[in-house]
């Protein structure tokens, strides 16, 4: 049976791709911070798919304890997906360093991380794959969220090169850039209802696309219409935008 | 926390169609959350909106699906199952059919929460054998409005029990329930159905079979004199043939669009001599797949479009055995003559009652049947809750929408011992929908 590692598990993304890889008979290796509070879900989840479920306390900002972590598993899982990721507050990013820190921490380096020694370990193995969730933010510098936006793009150009070094070991790497979802990140936003997801479609699309070794998938699918044309625009007119 | 949003809603009858605050906690802390600090009296509790009236809704909504969605324990050896209230029939049954069990007690759709089946304490097909869905339940677990988590059961803490299972959410936010499953060796369903030409024939049908796992009737409202009550009476017991198969959950679904005025007396009279006559034989067996024998209309999404914008009223009664007979044919020519009625109607002969304050099921036969709501349609209720007021009869809270508090507690003995019970606990203080307000309960 295959297995299926989660980093960031209490998102709700994360959530709708357990119960979406469990429901494709993936045994799960959760993880993440006060992981206990998993217990109910974990155990939701072995009943309804007869799958097994272990949790793992992971902390994305401890670098050091990484290696550690990953030595523990109990098995190496046939592939890993990180939902690990903190929008943040930007104008408050802007002028204290330490939200600004979180941001990257939590977005780029906390996964970098983690996915440097997995990527080892799958490359040696010869198998697996490797899973990010970017984001759309990432695609293009905005005034409203450009330091989320430069990690996320930090984590794209790391995953897209993961990529390319890991395709001779057949790993494969897909790079998620999810558009407006409906989840509690986001619950105080007033999002298009056209253009946002519900999780369980997010992770519908995650799955479907890592299935067919896709390499980059913009979910709902519009978004990868709306992003060409917005990295079309010229620069000196972008930065006079308000979008 | 999320805020809540204001939203119109209706039951699954479209009708009555009224203005929410909707709160959608998300996990149970956020659940106990929201009770501890909820100022508004008039609050009950919202699963997957099947219940046909106004039984939850009310001012303020807590949806109870996304907070209360997991499954807790499974024993598959005892067939003992504890999920938590927000979780569907529908999800049981995925979890529970391929390993040998089946519902105790199912009613005709699989959409509804266990929360919402343990409120409306609903019945099935096997009610004179099996009685309702709470005289399952080993252990239930409520949210009382001072914050308290209560586990009841038919000894302990019986009262809290007897209010809570057909109490309609007016107790407190049911939040769990260990329930007793039903062994079965097959998916499929050995089904006979009885072509009876008149009531008479369709209660001699079910007397002869009260050891039938399952029964129930359709029966053609609009057929009169010599005709009138003549039904395809089905009776069904699970097949033992080993096969566990989940359904093919394909399903079709009603535009949105679909014209209420498609179905009129004449296309519902033509319908239901066609669907009669299409069975030749005067007895004819099958076997048939458990979901077409439970669930037939849940084949159809959202079947509830299918009488337009304005919406439905589901009518559903009961009355004592030894007036049953006399009242169903009295009640069955005034709906022949009005021209009103549908193609869907439904004939069922219950066991004995329970001991819950508001459970519907009495021993003796009910029949529910639908209708396209229009100005005529008033006056034809107020007088058919008459008739089965005459004849001792009683109506269904899942299913209401209109009846009027004087209609309602005549049919109810222990009404008053619930409408105590609730004082006594400030439950009236802190749990009401717009039924409950209507009703008085």
């Amino acid at each position: 049976m295959s297995s299926l590692l989660i980093l960031g598990t209490k998102s709700d993304i994360a959530k709708a791709l357990a119960r979406q890889y469990a429901a494709n008979g993936y045994d799960l290796l959760l993880a993440g911070r006060a992981i206990n509070e998993l217990d109910d879900f974990a155990k939701d989840l072995t009943i309804r798919h007869e799958i097994k479920v272990s949790l793992h306390e992971f902390d994305a900002n401890d670098f050091d304890s990484h290696a550690a972590f990953v030595k523990q598993l109990p098995q190496l899982p046939d592939g890993v997906i990180t939902a690990i990721g903190y929008l943040g507050e930007q104008k408050q990013a802007e002028k204290d360093w330490s939200e600004c820190q979180k941001i990257m921490n939590q977005n780029l380096l906390g996964n970098i991380s983690v996915l440097n020694i997995l990527a080892n370990l799958f490359a040696k193995r010869q198998s697996g794959f490797i899973i990010g969730i970017s984001s759309v933010a990432g695609d293009r510098g905005r005034q409203k969220n450009y330091l989320y936006g430069a990690a996320k793009a930090g984590f794209s150009t790391y995953l897209s090169g993961l990529r390319n070094r890991l395709f001779k070991d057949k790993v494969h790497v897909l790079t998620v850039k999810p558009g407006f979802v409906n989840t509690q990140m986001t619950a105080d936003m007033d999002l298009p209802e056209k253009l946002t997801a519900e999780p369980e479609h997010v992770a519908k699309d995650i799955y479907k696309a890592q299935q067919k070794n896709k390499n980059i998938l913009y979910t709902k699918g519009i978004w990868a219409w709306i992003m060409r044309i917005i990295r079309l625009i010229p620069e000196w007119q972008f930065k006079k935008m308000d979008i | 926390m999320p805020e809540a949003t204001d939203k119109q809603l209706s039951g699954w009858g479209r009708y009555p169609r009224l203005q929410h605050s909707v709160f959608t906690p998300v996990t149970t802390s956020n659940l106990h959350g929201f009770v501890a600090n909820n100022k508004n009296p008039n609050t009950i509790a919202f699963g997957n909106g099947r219940s046909y009236g106004d039984s939850a809704l009310s001012e303020c909504i807590v949806d109870c699906r996304l907070a209360q969605n997991y499954f807790i324990d499974f024993d598959i050896r005892q067939g003992t199952l504890t999920c938590q209230s927000g979780i569907t029939l529908d999800e049981i049954l995925k979890v529970i059919v391929p390993k040998g069990w089946f519902l105790p007690v199912t009613p005709g759709t699989r959409f509804i929460t266990l929360g919402g089946a343990i409120a409306a304490d609903v019945h099935g097909k096997n009610h004179h054998l099996a009685g309702c869905f709470s005289q399952h339940i080993s252990a239930l677990r409520i949210l009382l409005a001072d914050g308290s988590d209560v586990t009841c059961d038919e000894q302990h803490n019986t009262d809290l029990f007897r209010a809570t299972c057909g109490g309609m959410g007016l107790t407190g936010i049911i939040l769990s329930a260990t329930i007793q499953l039903t062994p079965i060796a097959s998916t499929q369903i050995k089904q006979t159905t009885h072509k009876t030409r008149n009531l008479e024939e369709t209660f001699s049908v079910y007397e002869e079979n009260l050891n039938s796992s399952y029964s129930v009737a359709w029966i053609d409202c609009f057929a009169k004199d010599k005709s009138l009550g003549r039904s395809l009476v089905s009776l069904g017991e699970f097949a033992d043939d080993g096969t566990l198969r989940q359904g093919q959950n394909k399903a079709l679904t009603m535009p949105a669009w679909f014209p209420g005025i498609m179905l009129n007396a004449w296309s519902i009279k033509c319908f239901n001599t066609l669907y009669y006559h299409r069975q030749r034989r005067s007895i004819k067996e099958e076997t048939v797949h458990y979901e077409q024998f439970f669930y037939p209309l849940d084949g159809i999404k959202h079947w509830n479009r299918m009488y337009g914008r304005g919406g439905f009223i589901q009518y559903q009664f009961i009355l004592p055995k030894d007036t049953s007979f006399e009242g169903l044919q009295t009640i069955l020519k005034t709906i022949a003559d009005s021209g009103q009625g549908s193609f869907l109607a439904v004939l069922k002969l219950h066991g004995k009652a329970n001991q819950n304050w508001l459970s519907f099921p009495m021993e003796g036969y009910s029949l529910a049947l639908d209708f396209k709501i229009k100005d005529s349609l008033w006056p034809l209720l107020e007088y058919l809750d008459q008739l089965v007021l005459k004849y001792q009869g009683r109506f269904y809270l899942a299913k209401d929408a209109r009846v009027s508090r004087e209609v309602f507690e005549q049919g109810y003995p222990n009404i008053e011992k619930f409408r105590q019970y609730r004082q006594e606990h400030n439950m009236n203080q802190h749990f009401n929908s717009a039924q409950s307000l209507r009703i008085g309960l």
